[in-house]
């Protein structure tokens, strides 16, 4: 069975619910502590939302040099599977293993809301599963969630089809309606939105399933 | 600490009188360290002492009460092995003056109440009450205080689910900031704020000790603000009282403390809020009937050169008191180091002493150093438990009949329905899309709708399909007419948003925001509102289980008008699927459900409606107040609604409360809910279109012939109104509106009065 690791720093919040999300799909996930240095045995790593060490200097700029950060760059130079989902998106960028950066929110207010995305690229280990072009409704919870990078990244993420999800309406000023990137290799991916949140019709959206389906598949894919 | 103590008592916010009692307690004169003690434990804020007298005639007892009222928080019995938590705060005058860190650690103070308890929180709800937004000193502090409530709960990781937004000008220099926060627990994790155990440690979590907010209960909390302009002119004098929060701290604390229960290592556990350390270790050791040794140097301070006085009573957030026995004190250090929270043993739990006619006396003693000179000596209770009560003097107000008696009901009208209604409307999404409102991935029913539901699950909760609903409801309009009825009004109306979510309220916390204390007609409006709620509560058959009583809300002498807000915690015994909501479809027939006209002799009352008070019209009277009949209509549409969240399958397809606004108003919300219009055949007027009585609701059905059968078995009324068509909302001769000229004006309401572009 897939075995996930959730990373928890002081003051990641939605550990909880990336467990149960990952847990309804058949893997089995845990709660590793920041201060972990390797993750052996482990299929898939994912970097959970929330304000790791508080985010008061910028969000990501501590978590960085949690001792767990080294052996994450490993397991992705390695080829493994990494998701960083909103705060865990932006850690991703501070560790420099995705492009860019998340910058405060256009109107400067924290956004907690429904958002549709477009799927623009599948290849990636969270978009493989679902179709170019679909749209998938699930909510983003962030005050720095605009994506933001110079002009040679944005040409260089469009011609190695890295951006992998775009907002449809965008909410917060991402450049270019960037939602979610991956790395070149699609094994490393970031997203704003929070598909852990949208896994049930009971709670607006069952439409995040097929993202975290196709992680928690993805160690197949990069074996 | 210089002038000698027969002034320093006075500055100290205690009367003569008290002074006097302190005296007879102690069998001598209080030292300088001990008179500041009483102080902030005998402040209003923190004694209750013109409102405990009252209090204790509201319904306390049901089989499903764990906890009821004088503990942290309320706790419930709400099936498959879980208890939940629920306690509501007011943090007004911290918000009037510093909005972004008032409204912030209000929503902290609220959290470790409840994690207190033993309980995950799990939810947060903020009713908030300012002035017009006309004036931009408003404008402000809804500004700060939104983002104070977001900046700190979002980080802290606790979901805010729902609340009110109230703007009236008898808050403009005086606003309300309430905070209520539900947490979930294994029934068998319940633990109370209990010192006991001779020998056993006291043990300080979290944060160090500043001098951020010293007196905050007494001289902040517990006077007016005496500037015509409210805190405007205050500021600076007062702001060091407001403490100043740090959610990452809460976060790790939150944590440290769930694990520390989890471990079995903690005997009793209390928060440390109003009046810091010295409420802490008096409660604690009162409720356990034991004294208590603090060595003042052994707390961790973040100043220099702190006084013993400042350290007992700064209310610097982020703290915890944890009693444990000393062989768990190397697993709560590590377990503490893991989570980065500070621990600290500041104090032993020792032998009561003999009393004066041979009973045990618990003292709290403050030590410089364990073995080291006592610096204060009082017995616990004396200052936990043993404030003065007084039952001041109450009266009704000299303009009371006169009041009444200029109702709006009978004005000719004035303009069109058109326009007063589209005047009414107001979304405060702009407010909620700033929380996290989905922490958990229990919100079933999030903000801006009657009532919030959620799953009833967290992490280290047994499996249950049940769900919790929560309401705050407030209506100072009806209360400033009649409290009693209109807090009455307003329990059911709470009851009734429940209904909506198809939950069945369980138990009721409060939290009374009242003015000057010492003016009789505030004492009077404080307890006609309790007898209203009394009265509301026993024939509803609702306990209360908590409360909170804000009074000194006053500027320059002017009261607020009473607000007395509503917490109501409701359970459904199955959530599968989501209650219908709003979204009425093409084709279904409105009804209106419960009893058409309000009881009394004027069937569409329109004094203290948002119709009347938009055009300056204060007066009028209330209608009564029927609980058996209400009662009847609530369970039915509870037991409806419940129905499908069951997953059973219904013919009703949308139904809301009529609340403010009136049925004007949730035809509106409706219609603006789907971008679906309606036809709905003449009503009584404009009277029936903005009348606020609470006992009705809209709902949305595919089978008025079979809804109206059930109704008929259940004794319920129901009218039919019209149907769901077009693109209009078409009210014959009152109303005719192009739907996306309502969800346009409700939408840009509040975004466009508080000036911004969003």
């Amino acid at each position: 069975m897939t075995r996930i690791g959730v990373v928890v720093f002081p003051g990641s919040n939605c550990e909880y619910d990336v467990l149960a999300g990952v847990s309804q799909l058949g893997a089995t996930a845990e709660l590793v502590w920041h201060s972990q240095t390797d993750f052996n045995g482990f299929d898939g790593i994912i970097l959970p939302g929330g304000f790791a060490h508080g985010d008061y200097l910028r969000p990501g700029a501590l978590a960085r040099f949690s001792p767990v950060m080294d052996a994450v760059a490993r397991f992705a130079a390695d080829g493994g599977p990494v998701l960083g989902i909103c705060n865990g998106f932006q850690i991703l960028t501070e560790a420099g293993l995705l492009p860019g950066a998340l910058q405060k929110n256009r109107g400067l207010t924290f956004l907690c809301q429904p958002t549709t995305l477009t799927v623009t690229s599948t290849d990636s280990v969270l978009t493989h599963h679902a179709a170019l072009g679909q749209e998938l409704v699930i909510p983003i919870n962030h005050f720095s969630g605009a994506y933001t990078c110079d002009d040679e990244t944005l040409r260089s993420l469009e011609e190695h089809r890295q951006i992998v999800l775009r907002y449809l309406d965008n909410p917060n000023g991402s450049r270019d309606d960037i939602a979610a990137i991956a790395n070149i290799a699609g094994n490393v991916v970031g997203l704003m939105p929070h598909p852990e949140r949208a896994m049930s019709n009971l709670l607006g959206s069952a439409d995040g399933r097929i993202l975290l389906e196709g992680f928690v598949a993805s160690n197949v894919l990069v074996a | 600490m210089s002038s000698p103590p027969e002034l320093l008592h006075r500055a100290l916010g205690l009367t003569d009188d008290e002074f006097r009692d302190i005296q007879q307690v102690l069998g001598r004169d209080p030292n300088q360290l001990e008179l500041a003690l009483y102080g902030v434990m005998w402040s209003e804020h923190c004694s209750y002492k013109s409102s405990r007298i009252h209090l204790r005639r509201l319904p306390t007892e049901a089989p499903h009460v764990l906890v009821g009222p004088g503990e942290n928080a309320g706790v419930i019995d709400a099936g498959d092995g879980i208890a939940v938590a629920i306690r509501i705060e007011s943090h007004n005058h911290p918000s009037a003056i510093e909005p972004y860190q008032g409204a912030a650690t209000g929503v902290g103070g609220i959290l470790r109440d409840v994690f207190t308890m033993g309980a995950r929180p799990l939810a947060v709800m903020d009713p908030l009450f300012f002035g017009e937004l006309t004036d931009a000193r408003q404008r402000w502090l809804v500004e700060g205080v939104v983002a104070g409530i977001s900046g700190y709960g979002n980080s802290v990781g606790v979901p805010t689910i729902g609340g009110e937004l109230t703007f009236d000008d008898c808050y403009s220099s005086n606003p309300l900031v309430n905070v209520l926060c539900a947490g979930a627990l294994p029934t068998e994790r319940l633990v109370l704020g209990v010192a006991s155990g001779v020998g056993n440690l006291a043990v300080l979590l979290g944060s160090s000790t500043g001098r951020d907010g010293i007196g905050g209960v007494s001289v902040l909390a517990s006077a007016g603000f005496a500037g015509n302009d409210g805190a405007a002119s205050v500021d600076d004098a007062k702001r060091p009282s407001v403490q100043v929060g740090d959610p990452y701290e809460e976060k790790r604390l939150i944590e440290a403390c769930l694990a520390l229960l989890d471990g079995g290592y903690v005997v009793g556990i209390q928060d440390l809020g109003g009046a810091g350390i010295v409420c802490a270790t008096s409660e604690t050791a009162a409720r356990g009937g034991v004294g208590m040794d603090v060595d003042v140097t052994a707390i961790p301070l973040r100043e220099m050169g702190m006084q013993p006085y400042e350290i007992m009573t700064s209310e610097s957030q982020e703290r915890m008191l944890a009693i444990i026995t000393p062989e768990n004190w190397d697993a709560v250090g590590a377990l503490c180091a893991k989570w980065e929270v500070r621990a600290s043993i500041v104090g032993h739990v020792v032998d009561p002493v003999e009393g004066a006619h041979g009973q045990p006396v618990g003292m709290l003693r403050i030590r410089n150093g364990f073995d080291g000179e006592v610096l204060a000596e009082v017995p616990a209770k004396s200052l936990a438990d043993e404030a003065p009560l007084y039952d001041r003097r109450r009266t009704r107000p000299a303009n009371f009949d006169t009041v009444r008696a200029d109702d709006p009901t009978y004005d000719e009208r004035v303009g069109s329905p058109n326009d007063d209604l589209l005047g009414l409307l107001v979304d405060p999404a702009w407010v909620y899309r700033q929380y996290d409102s989905q922490l958990f991935l229990n919100t079933v029913v999030g903000p801006g709708r009657d009532a919030a539901l959620l799953r009833l699950a967290g992490p280290g909760l047994p499996y249950s399909q049940r769900g919790i609903a929560i309401s705050t409801d407030s209506n100072p309009r009806w209360c400033a007419l009649d409290p009693r009825i209109g807090t009455a009004l307003t329990v059911a109306e709470s009851v009734a948003n429940l209904a909506c979510v198809g939950a069945t309220a369980k138990a009721v916390v409060n939290c009374l925001n009242f003015g000057n204390p010492e003016h009789p007609e505030v004492m009077w409006q404080l307890s006609e509102a309790i007898d209203g709620m009394a009265e509301a509560c026993i024939g509803l058959e609702l306990p209360v289980i908590g409360g909170n009583v804000s009074l000194y809300n006053e500027s320059g002498g002017n009261d607020i008008d009473p607000t007395p807000v509503v917490g109501l915690l409701g359970v459904l015994e199955s959530l599968v699927a989501p209650p219908p909501g709003w979204d009425w479809q093409e084709g279904n027939a409105i009804v209106l459900v419960g009893q058409r006209s309000a009881v009394g002799d004027e069937p569409f009352p329109l004094s203290g409606t948002r119709w009347a008070t938009r055009r300056g019209r204060r007066g009028g009277r209330m209608p009564g107040f029927d609980p058996r009949s209400l009662k009847s209509t609530f369970d039915f549409v509870a037991r409806e609604i419940a129905n499908i969240c069951a997953g059973g399958v219904s013919d009703i397809t949308a139904v809301h409360d009529v609340g403010g606004g009136g049925l004007g108003g949730a035809l509106a919300e409706m219609a603006s809910a789907t971008g679906l219009g309606a036809h709905v055949a003449a009503l009584q007027g404009h009277r029936e279109l903005f009348s606020e009585f609470p006992g009705r609701f809209v709902m949305a059905t595919n089978d008025v012939q079979a809804l109206s059968e059930r109704a008929a078995l259940a004794h319920v009324a129901i009218d039919v109104l019209g149907s769901v068509t077009g693109d209009r909302l078409c009210i014959d001769g009152l109303v005719d509106l192009d739907v996306s000229e309502i969800v346009s004006r409700r939408e840009g309401a509040l975004v466009e009065a508080l000036n911004l572009t969003v």
